[in-house]
Formats: structure tokens, C-alpha cells, sequence
């Protein structure tokens, strides 16, 4: 199941392999098994999300790669070479490492922690600072924290000088262990937007373990789903993951969400706006009386640059007398092209009109959009997913 | 005649700052079978307590040696290791470094087994070399711990090697054994007193070496 999930994907993928885990087994001495003939083939330069619930094997599969953990049985390869044949200190100097708790040193300054690896390799002092320097303006660190110590920084700073300690040497592989699960919600969303920026920037073969399926959706070009006893549930892209779990587990794991949560990975494009139920602050009689007819119960007022106002009834609305104060709140509205269809979902949903309001990237209102037109794009975007998975399976015989 | 009398006329004497049983001098002698006695007491302490603590092994032995150790009753194995040794320095450093080594070992064996895990797996991870991971990484974190047992430790011998005088050997001790065989109190508190300063000012001497060995990111975090 596990070697027919991964050729599928083979044939979208763009880049080649770089880590091969060759059905591996971890037995300890007790007997348990932590993982359990796992075979997975980890592509390059991409985001590989390891997740699944507390018990299956995902850290103890990450530590493998590094060999903080060493296989009882099976290979890993590292770029076609088995990982156990070479020295262990030099294979990890070649891999960023990053903890839940960033792991720190407190003795050291910020600037020192990240040259650690530097440091091992060799380097001066001062080629180590300077290069520490750059990474902390990578990560997003003011230069000033470069003299502070760890207890001086936020649990999301702290993290982020893990990240950076990990990228000092500019290592290929990126091995992260649940990295953001100790930060609040807001920090953690930030981190990962700060993940997914550097990653586009330098473009890492990260391994990324997480307990949280909405982190692994939302980081990962790959996800690995394992279940207890440290067996491959399903390892596919998020998008088809939610689209076509493979079995009742990974449905579960999923949520009862994922076909809203699947909605994130279609974009918002192709739906049709309506521009007609529309109307500026300063619209005449004859303005709002023809608006009136556009099939929409309710009309949308803007001020005079087109910034949304609120929502009113057409027969509420008096032609040089509209107060915003007035009217019905429009909700948070989404940017069109953009924004998927789950954010525009969500905007029909929470406006208490039940239609949408799209902008453009700088406020101004598109037009507006209805429940039942979104549903319709909704349709017709699984529509479409069902044809390219069916062209996928046809190109893989 | 209160201790504060004492105290005056003890120090006020000029026979006391000169000559063999001068204060100089057995100041001298004392703080040299203290350091002595800490140095041997560190050697056989320090690296067993690292090396244990790294591995997290041995820390029930670990604790019924230092158990054992401090039982022992210093002025007792003094004289059995007179008796058995003859006089001379080893049967007085002996009591005093088997005094000195439990809180060293103890509390660097403790020290180090409970720096945070997470850098030091962080550390391995990394790519860094056991020796490493023990030296820069636990040891800088540990020190301050592993300094409050050497002061412990160096506070007892201080105190202790006043027993020195009982085999004929030198020390403040002197002042304390004379001064009671000849009853002459005057010198007894004059010699108790010096011990005292002695201990306070070794106190002081561990707090400097804190202030400038430790690292301010433990210090403040700690």
C-alpha cells in the first residue's frame, strides 16, 4: 500500500530522492517495537511531514536519520549511502537538528549558539560570528538580541535561534522534531509562515515531525501518516491526503473536517463575483434603485475608494443619507485569486448575510459572492481533482 | 572577662604577629593543609563525579560512599592513621580529604545529571563529540552547583584542620590545642576566631570565582 502511494506521487514530483528509509525496524531490548518495516522515500529539496499520534514511531524514525538512534534492522540511505557506513559525527554535522525546546545553551550568547556547528567544523571565530549573524537576520532576529543569552528571549525566539543554529553550516537536510509544539497558537503560525519563506529561499530537504495534522497539511509537500506500532498509514501530498484517505484510520486522524480543510488547497479564482449588488457610500436614488434588482437580497455599500462598509437591506438604504453605523457588519472578507475556497467559504459562512465579500490586495472590493455559488465552485473543483487523479493513475501505467 | 576580651587581647599582643607560632605563619600553614587537602579531595572527586553524572551510573554507589564518608569521625581516623602511619602529613590529610570528597562528588554527580536533557541532545545532534558535550555544554551549566560543593567542601577542611595540632603538626590549630593544655583562653578564642575568618574568607573566594567563572546566562537563569 505504502509502495503504491509512493509511485503515484513519484510521477508529480520534480525533484529526486534524497533520503531512502529501506523497510527499518527499531526492536528494543524489552521487545517493543517503536518502528516497524518502514520503507519511505524521502523527496529532495522539499518538506517531508512525519505525523501520526504519540507512540507511532515518528521521532524515533527522524533519530534514525541521524543515527541518534541506530536501526535493528533495514538501511538508510543519504543520498544513495548508507548512513550507518559513515562516521557519525560528520553525518551529523551535515544534517540542521531542531528540538521542541530549541535545546539552547544558556551559557552561551545567541550569536555563540548559532556558530556552534561553525565551530565544530572548524571555522574561525570570526567567520563563525559573522555567518551567525547572517542567519539571525534570515530567521527574522533583530542584530541586538546577538549579545543577549537564552533566558532573555521569548519561546518563539528561542525557536528561531534553533532554526538558525541548524541552517549555520547550511547543511542539505533539516531534521526538525516537533520544533513549534511548545509555542502558543499565534507564535506557532508565524514560525511556520517563517519555515515556509526560508524554505523557499534555500530550498532544504527538511524532515519535519509533528503531532498536529493541521501543522503537517499545512508545512508538509509530503505527509507520512503513522499509526501506533510505527507503520506507514499513508504517505501522500496534504491535497490528496484529504481528498482520498487511505483507510478509516487516516480518515480519523484526519478529522471531521477534511473536506472543509481540504478546501484550502483550491484557489478562490474561479469563482463568479457579482459586481451588481455593489453600491458606493454616495449613490443616488437611481443608483440604489437599480442595484435593487441584481438577484442579491441585500446590497453591499463602499466608501469612496471602494473599501467595504457594511451590508443593507435595499429598501433601508436613502440616497444621500447612508450611515455606516447602520449598517450590517460585512466579516472579514477574502482577497479573490488569492485566498482558497475555504477562506472564501468561511467568509459566506460567518457574514450574516450569508454572501462573501472579495477584495483585492489592497481592500477594494471585486464583488461579492453567495453560499450556494461557492458550493457550485466547489463542485466543479472536486470534479476536476477526480479527472487529475484519474490522468495521474492512467500516466502511472 | 567576655570573648570580645579575649578576642582584644589576643590580637593586641605583638608576640603573636612573628616568629614561628606567629599568626603569619600559622595562618600559613593552615590555609596550605587546606588547599592541599582540597586539591586531592577535587582530583579524586571532580572526574568520577563528571564521569557519572555524563552517564547517569553509579549514583546509588555513589551514595553510600559519601554516606560511608561522612560517618567516618574525622578526629578518629586521625589518630588511627597516626597510630598506623606515624606522624606526618598523610595521616592528616587523609580525615580531611575523606571528609572533602562526599559533597564534591555528590553534588557534581547531581549537577551534571540534572542539566536539561534537551541541549544536550541537541548537543549530540549537532555532531559534537562526547568529551564536548560534557565540557561545553553540561560543565558550564553545572559549575555553579558543582562550586557550591566545593566551598562546602572547603568550608569543612578549613574548619577540620585545626585537628593537625593534635599530632604535633602546625596550624591555627596550635593556638586552639596549646591554649587549652596551658589555660590560656586568651589564645584558644584568638585561634577559634582566625578559623572563623578564615572560613569567611574562603566563602568570599568561591563567590568571586562564581562571579567570574560562571557564565551570565546560567547565573541569571539559574
Amino acid at each position: 500500500m505504502a509502495g503504491s502511494a509512493g509511485s503515484v506521487c513519484q510521477t508529480r514530483r520534480v525533484f529526486g530522492v534524497l533520503i531512502r528509509i529501506d523497510s527499518v525496524t527499531k526492536r528494543y531490548p524489552d521487545g517493543t517495537i517503536a518502528v516497524d518495516r518502514l520503507s519511505l522515500e524521502i523527496p529532495d529539496r522539499s518538506i517531508t511531514v512525519l505525523v501520526g499520534p504519540s507512540g507511532c514511531g515518528k521521532t524515533t524514525t527522524l533519530r534514525m536519520i541521524n543515527r541518534m538512534v541506530e536501526p535493528s534492522e533495514g538501511t538508510i540511505l543519504l543520498d544513495g549511502k548508507d548512513v550507518q557506513q559513515q562516521p557519525v559525527n560528520a553525518l551529523r554535522r551535515s544534517m540542521g537538528y531542531v528540538i521542541q525546546n530549541a535545546g539552547l545553551f544558556q551559557h552561551r550568547t545567541i550569536v555563540d549558539n548559532i556558530a556552534t556547528v561553525p565551530r565544530l567544523l572548524g571555522w574561525n571565530k570570526h567567520k563563525a560570528r559573522a555567518r551567525a549573524a547572517e542567519l539571525m537576520k534570515r530567521v527574522g532576529l533583530d542584530a541586538s538580541l546577538a549579545e543577549r543569552y537564552p533566558y532573555q528571549l521569548s519561546g518563539g525566539q528561542q525557536q528561531r535561534v534553533g532554526v538558525a543554529r541548524a541552517l549555520a553550516a547550511d547543511p542539505p537536510v533539516l531534521l526538525m522534531d516537533e520544533p513549534f509544539s511548545a509555542v502558543d497558537p499565534v507564535v506557532r503560525k508565524g514560525l511556520q509562515d517563517e519555515l515556509l519563506r526560508i524554505q523557499d529561499e534555500l530550498g532544504k530537504t527538511i524532515v519535519f515531525v509533528t503531532h498536529d495534522i493541521d501543522e503537517a497539511v499545512k508545512l508538509g509537500t509530503m505527509v507520512a501518516v503513522m499509526r501506533t506500532g510505527g507503520r506507514l498509514a499513508q504517505f501522500a501530498p496534504p491535497a490528496e491526503l484529504l481528498s482520498n484517505p487511505a483507510d478509516a484510520f487516516v480518515e480519523d486522524f484526519l478529522g471531521a473536517d477534511r473536506g472543509i480543510r481540504r478546501l484550502s488547497f483550491f484557489p478562490s479564482a474561479g469563482l463568479r463575483l457579482l459586481t451588481s449588488p455593489v453600491v458606493a457610500v454616495d449613490a443616488t436614488a437611481e443608483q440604489i434603485a437599480a442595484r435593487d434588482t441584481a438577484g442579491a437580497p441585500y446590497l453591499l455599500v463602499t466608501d469612496l475608494d471602494g473599501r467595504p462598509l457594511g451590508w443593507s437591506e435595499p429598501g433601508d438604504l436613502t440616497a444621500g443619507d447612508v450611515r455606516p453605523e447602520r449598517l450590517l457588519p460585512h466579516g472579514r472578507p477574502f482577497v479573490a485569486g488569492t485566498d482558497s475556497l475555504r477562506a472564501a467559504l468561511d467568509c459566506a459562512v460567518l457574514s450574516p448575510t450569508g454572501w462573501a465579500v472579495a477584495v483585492d490586495a489592497g481592500g477594494r472590493v471585486t464583488g461579492v459572492v453567495s453560499q450556494q455559488a461557492i458550493a457550485e465552485a466547489i463542485r466543479g473543483a472536486h470534479a476536476e481533482g477526480r479527472a487529475d487523479a484519474a490522468a495521474d493513475a492512467k500516466a502511472v501505467r | 572577662m567576655n570573648v570580645l576580651h579575649f578576642v582584644q587581647a589576643f590580637f593586641s599582643d605583638g608576640a603573636h604577629w612573628h616568629g614561628y607560632d606567629g599568626i603569619p605563619t600559622r595562618l600559613m600553614e593552615h590555609l596550605t593543609y587546606s588547599l592541599e587537602a582540597l586539591a586531592l579531595a577535587a582530583v579524586i572527586g571532580l572526574p568520577i563525579g563528571l564521569v557519572t553524572g555524563h552517564y547517569n551510573r553509579g549514583g546509588t554507589t555513589l551514595s553510600l560512599i559519601a554516606t560511608a564518608g561522612r560517618a567516618l569521625p574525622s578526629f578518629g581516623l586521625l589518630v588511627l592513621m597516626t597510630i598506623l602511619i606515624g606522624f606526618g602529613m598523610t595521616p592528616v590529610m587523609i580525615p580531611l580529604v575523606v571528609l572533602a570528597i562526599p559533597p564534591i562528588l555528590v553534588t557534581t554527580y547531581e549537577a551534571v545529571r540534572s542539566v536539561d536533557p534537551s541541549p544536550v541532545d541537541a548537543a549530540r545532534g549537532m555532531g559534537m563529540p562526547e568529551s564536548r558535550v560534557l565540557f561545553q555544554v553540561e560543565l558550564p551549566v553545572a559549575l555553579p552547583l558543582i562550586l557550591g560543593g566545593l566551598r562546602s567542601a572547603a568550608i569543612q577542611i578549613v574548619s577540620t584542620a585545626t585537628i593537625a595540632a593534635y599530632v604535633s603538626l602546625g596550624g591555627l590549630g596550635r593556638y586552639i590545642v596549646d591554649g587549652l593544655y596551658q589555660h590560656n583562653y586568651e589564645k584558644v578564642v584568638g585561634g577559634a576566631t582566625l578559623v572563623a575568618v578564615l572560613a569567611l574568607l574562603t566563602l568570599g573566594a568561591f563567590w568571586a570565582v562564581a562571579r567570574i567563572a560562571v557564565s551570565p546566562g546560567v547565573r541569571r537563569s539559574g
